[in-house]
């Protein structure tokens, strides 16, 4: 959107003012984007908080100096009582809003295409496959192509697309890292597409953004992005250490739990994922005692 | 015998719940016994309770709105405590058991029990008087409209009291609320309340419609109804439209719960996307059911205060009408991340910002309403300025939403808390303030402190841009909503001062009351004896005030647009219809019936034996409503004759007012 | 038309119609109303419908339409109602001009069809459970006994309706509250039928294939 650049600028400094407050001092979210992704939605959010305030700020400008310079005791203000028509500021009042919201719903046309969250990411780079299963309150990675898997954290290399598959255990949610960029919803026995890359390092918090039940807020998790080599470094570590996930370990992982401290499984059975999202027989699924009623893990 | 009723129902461990039921129920009980004290019964069940005319219903249907907003905000302000205390490993005061009923309780009670009987009532109040008429087409109906109504608060309340409410959050997606989720009483308490109180809005609807399609004063034509009249219209027509698909919805949900069918189940072929669509079918509309009537108070308010005609008129209605019929394409912008692909989301996303085109029209057009006008400061004018202001920027954070790539980051964060807040406060209950402060003086013959009314909009002003303004920030640093607590130190002193935007909205809330008091002990000095206090230009201000039961003693004969101000305008030139008519004839008027009482009595009494699965009740309930029916329906006397004298005597008595 | 004269002069150019003529008659304005609910009531059976439809496949292993429905019984059930309909337009008929003994006899041959066609509903029904096909057993078998049963009730609650006007025709005889309810009860039972329609065709004869 070339054509926005000088809006941009305008809600780049508007922004600006708003990050630079003392408040605004933590390096999270969508204001510190660490993928393409992010900083595309970013870029989107820029231009059309631009052209949003190209039209709201003299709107309420005008507001403002209208109610005051017309206000009843200013009698040398022009009254026309019986003023209730004209063609010409109709003519504006319509095309106005109207070009505007032509402008955006360009912006919003080509933004939904081209960062639909089903669209893999382009590069040289082999995506990384990433399952995700949200469970009653915790997040499950599985990397099934390098067979390893974690709760509530994940590694990844650094300028590598992510290409996830999503499902849920027993309840709605949904996945959000913001730095990262879109979101999707988890749901049960449906499989949601998400594509992300981080193209920096760190460690990203992600969280559920759709309520879930009585553990919800604790449903944090982290990416953690690595340089390619140190990435393969953590790989290796976690192949065939610790616990092996399969059916059994997944069973009793999917039983409730709260604010679950992250961990590895060091092997992973294959098509368990394929297993949670088409099981054969109903699954019988957590009681509410359990969900209600299981002793925090800390 | 009980159902799934016992003694272990009372929360009696949960100290924060005694302590909200005991008040509750000290308040309650309180006003029942000062009533019986004082000896009101008789009056009360005469003329407020049996009562159908429509003033009196709307006033009842505004305050059971007040009423019920103490109960919602109380809910708001234990959400932002939890939430300034609950950072790093601290769990705050309310575990998540009780957070989750406390943020479910709050939206449910804001949008059905806040929202919608205060501009119920406002219509119920207004739109007669605008058209010139006695009354709605079906007046006993409006009575079990607002009993219907206030059944469904009493339900919601008494989950206070007994069992626990709904921990699902205002719109109960399934799976969450399906019974293998959500075994208790909860959801079912939300859903009851909510089909009962959904029964009473679709009545009301048909109600006004038909009032306003078809009883109209002589004269009265479509181009000539006052706006709030054509956002009255297109409200009602939205909830004729809507309202069924949420009866529908939760009736399945019901199925689901009640008798194991699949509706939303997982496994067995349930789809819960088909709740999540068919509530947002009809949650959408509801948005512009909520905001197209205070939509129409705010031009009436504009209008009068400015001494101008509304500007663009036949644009404002054009722009009505296009929202009302765009509402009803948008809904799927609720859940843009549910993955519907780019053609879907961006086509629906469009749709959506195009709602902001008559939007934005409407306010230019009030802007130039006040251009070249006399406007008075009143409160209900300040309250429509900080409307204007406050609504464009919720207006762009929802054209933000709208944008599907923006939603991805956003959506179900606190920024779509604070946007949504940003309109339906800004728009919904600033409107309703305004029209409450406009019309005030109309019911009731006096009109509202000055003084106090600005306090409270300064104090709901400032109170609103500090509790939201930090949650649109958080919401773009990642904070999803509806979150008990959170490890981010940094979120904090965010949600801080949104604690303290709550408390000045308190005071706010607490100068309303005030304003109410003061007024009423000052009532002598401020009373208004020309039945026109503002300067009208629609026909309610052409009455006394308040206005006898058949409001116009001969159907006002309507000349054009603004109709009171054209009739003003001819007396004052000196022609026109004559200053009094040369005699009074009898009156016709619907007579009061306690069938709209009675009926929510019995609708209670089954809500509540279906909650707890009390089915020897159940039937009770349902037999004395139908019994209740059959009575009314064998009724002999519908209506009673008011006699000649009787209404020329109230015009002695009252000298004021045009139409006389 | 002598309102439209005294009001033309004030106009702002817009014409003199019906829509200025004061105030609906009680008939009208009660049949207007009651058209209105019952266009609520219809999108209700749409949202049911669109539901129905997302829903159909979702069998879950269980019975189909095609294993369950017998287009005989239905056939029949239709014809009932659609009798129904018209036996009621003939009690329409006898009301206007106020002949009691044939309000009665039509009322009761509506009545006795209504009662058929959900006498074979019913038994339709129990014939599914019977055989397994339970509401419980699949999403499309919620969806179905759902939609048809949802019509089914409206039918129970036309038949308690029309019990209730004959007791009133015998009590109160034609006064106009009695006019204009048999008015409202005879568009509720035609709109059932137009209702039926859209089911007996989506469900029974795009399913049973």
């Amino acid at each position: 959107m070339a054509s926005a650049r000088p809006i941009r600028l305008c809600s780049l400094v508007a922004v600006a003012l708003f990050v630079t407050t003392p408040l605004g001092g933590c390096a999270e979210g969508l204001f510190h984007p660490a993928g393409p992704v992010a900083s595309a939605e970013l870029s989107i959010l820029y231009d059309s908080l631009g052209i949003m305030l190209a039209i709201i700020v003299p709107t309420i400008a005008a507001t403002l100096a209208f109610a005051w310079w017309y206000r009843a005791t200013h009698k040398s203000a022009k009254y026309l009582p019986d003023f209730q028509y004209s063609g010409r500021i109709e003519m504006v009042v319509w095309s106005i809003p109207a070009m505007t919201i032509l402008l955006l719903g360009g912006i919003g046309w080509i933004g939904s295409h081209d960062l639909d969250p089903y669209k893999p990411i382009g590069g040289a780079a082999k995506p990384l496959r990433i399952q995700v299963v949200s469970l009653d309150w915790k997040w499950l990675f599985i990397l099934p192509d390098l067979g390893i898997a974690g709760v509530n954290r994940v590694v990844v290399p650094v300028g590598t697309p992510l290409s996830l598959q999503l499902t849920a255990s027993g309840v709605m949610n949904a996945f959000l890292v913001a730095q990262l960029g879109s979101q999707i919803a988890v749901m049960p026995h449906m499989e949601t597409r998400l594509h992300l890359e981080a193209d920096r390092p760190g460690i990203y918090t992600g969280y559920s953004t759709n309520f879930s039940g009585d553990g919800f807020a604790a449903m944090a998790f982290t990416i953690e992005a690595l340089a390619p080599d140190k990435f393969a470094q953590a790989v290796a570590a976690i192949r065939g250490r610790g616990p092996t996930l399969d059916a059994a370990s997944y069973a009793e992982l999917a039983k409730p739990s709260q604010a679950v401290a992250p961990y590895t499984y060091g092997a992973v059975s294959p098509g368990l994922f394929d297993a949670i999202l088409r099981p054969q027989t109903p699954p019988a699924g957590p009681t509410h005692a359990e969900r209600t009623g299981a002793p925090k893990e800390e | 015998m009980l159902g799934k009723l016992s003694w272990s129902a009372i929360p009696t461990h949960e100290p924060i719940d005694m302590i909200a039921s005991g008040l509750m129920i000290l308040s309650i009980g309180g006003i029942l016994i000062g009533i019986t004290v004082k000896g009101h019964w008789p009056y009360l069940w005469r003329e407020w309770l049996t009562s159908v005319d429509h003033k009196r219903i709307g006033v009842m249907y505004c305050l059971l709105a007040m009423v019920m907003l103490l109960r919602g905000f109380t809910d708001a302000i234990m959400m932002r405590a939890q939430q300034a205390f609950a950072a790093g490993g601290a769990q705050g005061y309310l575990p998540p058991e009780h957070y989750d009923q406390v943020f479910s309780a709050h939206g449910t009670i804001m949008i059905f029990f806040v929202a919608m009987p205060f501009i119920v009532g406002l219509m119920n109040f207004a739109v007669p008087l605008q058209l010139g008429v006695r009354d709605v087409a079906f007046p006993t109906l409006n009575s079990v409209s607002l009993w219907l109504a206030a059944s469904g608060a009493l339900l919601v309340n008494i989950s206070l009291v007994i069992g626990n409410f709904a921990r699902t959050g205002w719109f109960a997606y399934p799976p969450l609320s399906e019974l293998r989720f959500s075994p208790d009483v909860g959801v079912d308490y939300y859903l009851w309340a909510l089909q009962i109180s959904g029964v009473g809005t679709l009545l009301g609807g048909v109600n006004l419609v038909t009032t306003i399609l078809k009883l109209r004063a002589p004269g009265m034509s479509y181009m000539r109804m006052p706006m709030f009249c054509w956002t009255a219209l297109a409200s009602n027509l939205l909830i004729i439209a809507a309202f069924p698909v949420l009866t529908a919805a939760f009736a399945m949900l019901l199925l689901d719960r009640y008798l194991g069918f699949h509706f939303f189940t997982v496994g067995h072929g349930g789809n819960m996307m088909m709740y999540v669509d068919l509530f947002w079918v009809w949650g959408h509309p509801e948005v512009y059911i909520l905001i197209l009537p205070p939509f129409g108070v705010f031009s009436e308010v504009v209008a009068t205060f400015s001494g101008k005609p509304l500007f663009g008129y036949r644009s404002m209605v054009a722009a009505t009408l296009a929202i009302c019929i765009l509402s009803f394409m948008v809904w799927l912008h609720h859940f843009f991340t549910m993955g519907a692909g780019a053609d879907v989301n961006s086509v629906f996303g469009i749709i959506s910002m195009i709602i902001a085109v008559p939007t934005g029209v409407k306010i230019f057009n009030w802007l130039f309403t006040m251009y070249r006008g006399r406007l008075r400061l009143t409160v209900p004018t300040l309250w429509t300025i900080g409307f204007m202001i406050t609504f464009a920027i919720g207006g762009a954070t929802g054209v933000l939403l709208a944008i599907p790539p923006i939603d991805f980051i956003v959506h179900d964060t606190v920024f779509l808390v604070a946007h949504f807040h940003n309109v339906i406060i800004a728009g919904v209950l600033f409107g309703a303030f305004a029209g409450y402060n406009y019309w005030f003086p109309k019911a009731f013959g006096f009109t509202l402190d000055e003084g106090w009314g600005k306090a409270s909009f300064w104090c709901w002003l400032i109170g609103f841009y500090l509790a939201f303004m930090p949650l649109y920030w958080l919401g773009l640093e990642g904070m999803p909503r509806r979150m008990q607590h959170y490890q981010d130190l940094g979120w904090q002193p965010w949600l801080q001062v949104a604690a303290v935007g709550a408390l000045v909205i308190l005071c706010g809330i607490a100068c309303i009351i005030i304003q109410l008091v003061v007024s009423i002990r000052t009532r002598d000095r401020r009373r208004d004896t020309t039945g026109d206090p503002w300067n009208g230009r629609t026909l309610e201000w052409a009455t006394p005030s308040p206005p006898p039961m058949w409001n116009f003693p001969s159907l006002p004969q309507v000349e054009g647009e603004d109709a009171f101000w054209h009739m003003k305008q001819l007396a004052r030139e000196g022609e026109g219809q004559p200053a009094q008519p040369a005699a009074y004839g009898p009156i016709e008027m619907p007579k009061n019936s306690p069938t709209g009482f009675i009926t929510a009595f019995f609708a209670v009494v089954t809500g509540f034996a279906l909650i707890w699965h009390i089915w020897w009740m159940v039937g009770l309930g349902l037999a004395g409503a139908f019994a209740t029916t059959l009575v009314f329906a064998w009724r002999d006397v519908a209506e009673m004759e008011i006699p000649a004298e009787q209404v020329a005597s109230f015009y002695e008595a009252h000298p004021a007012g045009l139409l006389r | 038309m002598t309102t439209a004269l005294t009001i033309s002069h004030g106009g702002h150019g817009v014409p003199p119609g019906p829509s200025m003529d004061g105030p609906a008659p009680k008939r009208i304005v009660v049949s207007y109303g009651f058209w209105i609910f019952l266009l609520s009531d219809i999108v209700m059976f749409s949202a049911i419908f669109a539901t129905y439809s997302v829903l159909v496949q979702a069998t879950a292993g269980g019975p189909g339409g095609a294993q369950l429905f017998h287009l005989s019984t239905v056939a029949v059930e239709t014809a009932c109602l659609l009798l129904s309909t018209f036996t009621c337009g003939l009690m329409s008929l006898a009301v206007n001009i106020g002949h009691r003994a044939a309000t009665y006899l039509g009322g009761a041959i509506t009545f006795l069809l209504g009662a058929a066609f959900l006498t074979l509903e019913i038994r339709e029904f129990a014939a599914m459970i019977a055989e397994g096909a339970t509401p419980e057993r699949s999403a499309f078998l919620s969806g179905f006994f759902t939609l048809v049963g949802c019509h089914g009730l409206h039918v129970t609650i036309g038949l308690i309706w029309l019990t209730v006007m004959m007791a009133q025709v015998a009590t109160k005889g034609f006064t106009a509250f009695v006019h204009r309810r048999l008015l409202c009860f005879s568009l509720f039972w035609h709109a059932l039928d137009i209702i039926w329609v859209a089911l007996f065709s989506i469900v029974y004869l795009m399913g049973a294939r």
